[in-house]
């Protein structure tokens, strides 16, 4: 048994990956993860085309579309539909832990 | 190990078509996948679920499993010597094997999409693990110690587990619903390939005083009644420690009181606030004196507090 100590990065961690680090990380090709970027899932933090970098952040929502596109065999704007959905669900959940938070028991 | 039915796990019987399993798998997948259940086993019936389908989609990996012949769920089990000469990879024997990775070196492992290398350099697999954490671990930091049992292949390409304990540094300021990365904490690499990432989904623990929303910490204020309308200092306990709050004089019940800062910190710096929420609480039972001062002030006072409802 092997032991070792590492740190836990954020997602939003300073550091930008390029195109093929961030498909490598989501399991997705870089086809698919421009497919994302075209239908508005994912948001290049810089770059032109063809060399777009990536915020860390990017990896947990392409990892989310990966992971839905290979359950449901869904096409790059099902997908973008599902996360939007996903996202105002959270959104609106949020918004409910809030009010109860701010309720007195 | 222990027998698992793949079959039933899926609700399909062992003749199903593929397109029935792919259909009950979808069916169950819509209702368990973390994205969007809300099930309290859902994680785990999920992951039971994607098991059973790799296995079962996957023609060579069925017809592997099918040879195992039946069993019950649960049941100790070890395959016959003829079914490892058949399917092979399991040169190292089942010493220390989980089910599922009777089937993980079969063919269709290696068809995991958009992880390969152009030499067949394969990935390693990422793990996620749910990290549940304390309030006062998300104000300080903290660190958690991850049982990870990764899954590893000789040159052969045979599969084994291997037992690692991973220390992770957890930073002040993770909270509910954010994803750390651990890099390259996951499964090896094969053939050069990058090693997989641990990934922790964080979630905050209910605090017995506090309730959080974002940053900010909520938390009931009890105050007499004379201590709202003449105004009292209090004592409020926050993460770093008790701090003297001024009660002003008028104070409502439901007001928020707030003390800036004294919320969950954030990574970019800062932090977010406390609000202590008032309320004003009768004692239990009045006493005699308390009771005669209440007649007192009821005779003296005009206020009318339903006036607009008049």
């Amino acid at each position: 048994m092997t032991s070792e100590h590492t740190d836990a990065l954020w997602p939003d961690e300073p550091g930008r990956l390029r195109l093929p680090d961030l498909a490598d990380c989501a399991g997705l090709s870089e086809a698919e993860v421009l497919d994302l970027v075209d239908c508005g899932v994912l948001t290049p933090a810089g770059g032109s085309e063809g060399q777009w970098v990536f915020g860390m952040r990017s990896i947990t929502v392409a990892r989310r579309a990966h992971r839905l596109r290979e359950e449901f065999e869904l096409e790059p704007h099902g997908v973008a539909l599902l996360l939007a959905f996903i996202d105002r669900i959270r959104d609106l959940e949020e918004a409910v832990r809030d009010l109860q938070a701010r309720l007195p028991r | 190990m222990k027998f698992k039915d793949y079959y039933a796990i899926l609700g399909v019987e062992r003749g199903a078509t593929a397109d029935e399993i792919k259909n009950a798998y979808r069916k169950l997948a819509r209702k368990y996948h973390p994205d969007v259940s809300k099930e309290a086993n859902a994680e785990v019936r999920f992951k039971e679920m994607g098991e059973a389908y790799a296995t079962l989609k996957d023609p060579e990996k069925r017809a592997a499993y099918d040879q195992l012949g039946r069993h019950g769920p649960g049941e100790d089990f070890r395959p016959p010597p003829e079914w490892s000469t058949q399917f092979g990879d399991t040169s190292g024997g089942f010493d220390g094997m989980d089910f599922a990775d009777l089937f993980a070196g079969l063919a269709g492992h290696a068809r995991q999409r958009g992880r390969h290398g152009p030499e067949g350099a394969r990935r390693g697999q990422d793990y996620e693990v749910a990290i549940p954490i304390t309030v006062e671990e998300s104000f300080r930091g903290t660190e958690v110690s991850l049982d990870l049992t990764t899954m590893e292949f000789d040159e052969q390409g045979a599969p084994r587990r291997v037992p690692r304990t991973v220390k992770a540094r957890i930073p002040k300021g993770a909270t509910d619903g954010q994803v750390l990365r651990l890099t390259g904490q996951g499964g090896k690499g094969v053939h050069g390939g990058r090693d997989g990432d641990v990934y922790l989904n964080i979630s905050l623990r209910p605090h017995r005083r506090y309730r959080v929303s974002g940053r900010d910490l909520f938390l009931d204020l009890p105050v007499t009644p004379w201590e709202a309308a003449l105004g009292a200092g209090v004592e409020i306990p926050t993460l770093a420690g008790a701090v003297n709050l001024k009660v002003p004089a008028g104070t409502r019940g439901g007001q928020q009181l707030r003390l800036a800062g004294r919320g969950l910190p954030a990574p970019e710096g800062g932090a977010g606030d406390l609000y202590a929420i008032v309320q004003i609480v009768l004692p239990p039972e009045l006493t005699e004196r308390e009771r005669s001062l209440m007649q007192e002030l009821a005779a003296a006072s005009s206020f009318n507090p339903r006036r607009h409802l008049e």
